[in-house]
C-alpha cells in the first residue's frame, strides 16, 4: 500500500493511486451534503451555471459544527456518501475528480467514476476534531442559507484519507471485507 | 413532597448536552485503546489510532468528538414523589437542549418534518422517553444519536420458531447491510420481546449500559459475547474498510413478549457512543 500526497485541483493522472493507499489531502476542496447536493443537481439539469466550478475538483461530503471562538472550523468528520449517489454521476461528467466521505456508492457512481477517472476517498467517521485541525482556511462560497449544508471552500492540509474506490473501480469496502471475513 | 424547579433541569441539560457531546466515556476510550491489540489490517490501525488521537482533542479543546452531535434523546426516571415547579418539565428540557447547543457550538441537526425538512435551528425538539419510579429524584440520561448509525438499525418481527439463530442472523444481517456507513467499530444495542415499539426503545436503552459492564443476565451475557465474536468474523473492520475489529461491544435488553412473537431490535451505535446522566 502506497502513500501519495496529493494536491488539488486535480488537473493530472489518478491512476496510479490504487485502493487502500492511504492519501494526505493538500490544497482547496468544497464541502456538500444532502441538500447543496439536490440543489447542484437541480441547476446542472436545467443548464444553468453552478455557484462553483467543479472541474478537477473535490468535493467533501460534510456538515461541520459551527467554529468556537478561535477556531477556524468546527468538527468536521465524513457523512454517509450514499445519500448523494443519486446526484453524484452528473457531477463527475461536470469533471469532479474526487469525493471524500464514507461508506458504499452506488453502481452508477462507480460506472461514472470509472468513466471520468476520478477516485473516492474514505476519510475517518467521527474523527472529527481531528480533522478540523488539518483545515486551515474556511469560508461559505454558495448556499449560505442551508447553514451546515452550505458549500464551504476549505484550504486543508495533511487531510489523511484512504482510497477506498480507485479510478478502475476497484472497491476497498468489497476487497477489504473479503479479506478479513473468517 | 420535594420540589425541582425547572431553572435547575434546564440548567443541567444545557451541561449534559456539551459534556456529552465532548467528552467521551472512558469505556469506549479504553475499548479502542484495546482493539488495537486485536486489529490485524494496516489501515484498521491506523484509523484506531485516529480514533484514539481524536477523543484526546475533543476532551482538551472541548469540541465535539463527532460533527454529528445527534438528536437529542433523553431517558427520564422520574419519581412520584416528586413535583416540578414553575413550568413543563418537556419545556425545562427543550430549553435546555437549545442553551447546550448553541453555548457548546454543537451542530443542529433537526428539521421541522420529514417532508420539507427546514432546520428547527436549535435543535429541538428533543426526543423524550419518561418512566414514572418509586421516590423523589429525577434522573435525566442525555444520549444524543448521530444518523449515521441510526440510519442502519432495524427491527424484524420474527416467529417463536426462529429461535436464537433466527436472532442471531438477523443481527448479522443487520449489521452487513450497514457496512461501512455507521462509522464501525460500531456498538450494537439489541432489543429482545416487547411490543414493536417496546422492542424499538429497549434496543435503545441497552446502549446506555458502558462497554466494561457485564449483562447480569448470565444468558444474555453469553449471548452478548456469541454475537460480538461472530460480528468480529465479518471482516468489516474499522470504518468497513476490512480488519478484525468491526464491533466494540453488544448490549441486550429482554422484556416479556407475546405467545405469538419474538421482535427483536437492533440499534447500531457507532464509537462516538455519548451517554452522560445526572440525579437530581
Amino acid at each position: 500500500m502506497a502513500q501519495h500526497i496529493l494536491s488539488s485541483p486535480f488537473d493530472y493522472d489518478l491512476s496510479s493511486v490504487n485502493i487502500g493507499d492511504s492519501v494526505l489531502l493538500k490544497g482547496y476542496i468544497y464541502t456538500g451534503r444532502d441538500a447543496a447536493h439536490k440543489r447542484l443537481y437541480e441547476l446542472a439539469s436545467e443548464n444553468k451555471p453552478l455557484p462553483v466550478e467543479l472541474k478537477n475538483q473535490a468535493i467533501y461530503y460534510v456538515g461541520p459544527c459551527p467554529a468556537k471562538p478561535g477556531h477556524i472550523i468546527g468538527p468536521c468528520g465524513p457523512t454517509t456518501s450514499g445519500r448523494v449517489d443519486k446526484y453524484t454521476p452528473l457531477l463527475l461528467d461536470m469533471g469532479l475528480k474526487v469525493m471524500i466521505g464514507k461508506g458504499f456508492r452506488s453502481k452508477e457512481v462507480v460506472d461514472a467514476m470509472i468513466k471520468n477517472s476520478s477516485i473516492y476517498l474514505a476519510a475517518v467517521g467521527g474523527a472529527g476534531s481531528l480533522i478540523a485541525k488539518c483545515v486551515k482556511e474556511s469560508s461559505v462560497v454558495a448556499f449560505e442559507d442551508l447553514g451546515t449544508e452550505a458549500i464551504y471552500r476549505l484550504y486543508v492540509e495533511n487531510l489523511p484519507t484512504i482510497v477506498a474506490i480507485d479510478t478502475k473501480g476497484n472497491n476497498l469496502y468489497v476487497e477489504g471485507i473479503k479479506k478479513y471475513k473468517r | 413532597m420535594k420540589e425541582i424547579h425547572i431553572d435547575t433541569i434546564t440548567s443541567e441539560v444545557e451541561k449534559l448536552c456539551i459534556d456529552a457531546c465532548c467528552n467521551i466515556g472512558d469505556d469506549v476510550y479504553n475499548s479502542l485503546k484495546k482493539a488495537m491489540d486485536m486489529e490485524e489490517s494496516p489501515s484498521g490501525l491506523g484509523i484506531l489510532h485516529q480514533l484514539i488521537e481524536n477523543i484526546e482533542i475533543s476532551r482538551r479543546d472541548v469540541t465535539p468528538i463527532c460533527q454529528d452531535t445527534g438528536m437529542a434523546v433523553f431517558f427520564l426516571e422520574l419519581g412520584q414523589d416528586i413535583h416540578i415547579t414553575s413550568g413543563y418539565l418537556y419545556d425545562a428540557i427543550n430549553e435546555g437542549v437549545r442553551r447546550g447547543y448553541t453555548k457548546g457550538y454543537l451542530r443542529k441537526s433537526v428539521v421541522l418534518s420529514g417532508i420539507d425538512r427546514i432546520n428547527t435551528m436549535d435543535n429541538t425538539p428533543a426526543i423524550i422517553h419518561t418512566s414514572i419510579v418509586p421516590g423523589d429524584k429525577l434522573k435525566i440520561t442525555f444520549a444524543p444519536k448521530g444518523f449515521g448509525s441510526e440510519n442502519m438499525s432495524a427491527i424484524k418481527m420474527l416467529k417463536p420458531s426462529d429461535g436464537i439463530k433466527g436472532i442471531k442472523d438477523f443481527v448479522f444481517e443487520t449489521v452487513n447491510n450497514a457496512g461501512s456507513n455507521p462509522c464501525p467499530p460500531i456498538i450494537l444495542g439489541i432489543g429482545l420481546g416487547g411490543t414493536f415499539e417496546k422492542c424499538a426503545l429497549l434496543s435503545k436503552q441497552a446502549l446506555l449500559r458502558n462497554l466494561d459492564e457485564e449483562n447480569p443476565d448470565p444468558n444474555l451475557a453469553l449471548l452478548e459475547k456469541e454475537i460480538l465474536n461472530e460480528v468480529n468474523n465479518l471482516g468489516i473492520g474499522p470504518q468497513g474498510l476490512g480488519g478484525r475489529v468491526t464491533c466494540l461491544g453488544v448490549s441486550i435488553l429482554s422484556y416479556p413478549t407475546h405467545i405469538a412473537g419474538m421482535p427483536v431490535a437492533v440499534n447500531i451505535q457507532c464509537h462516538a457512543s455519548r451517554h452522560k446522566e445526572i440525579i437530581l
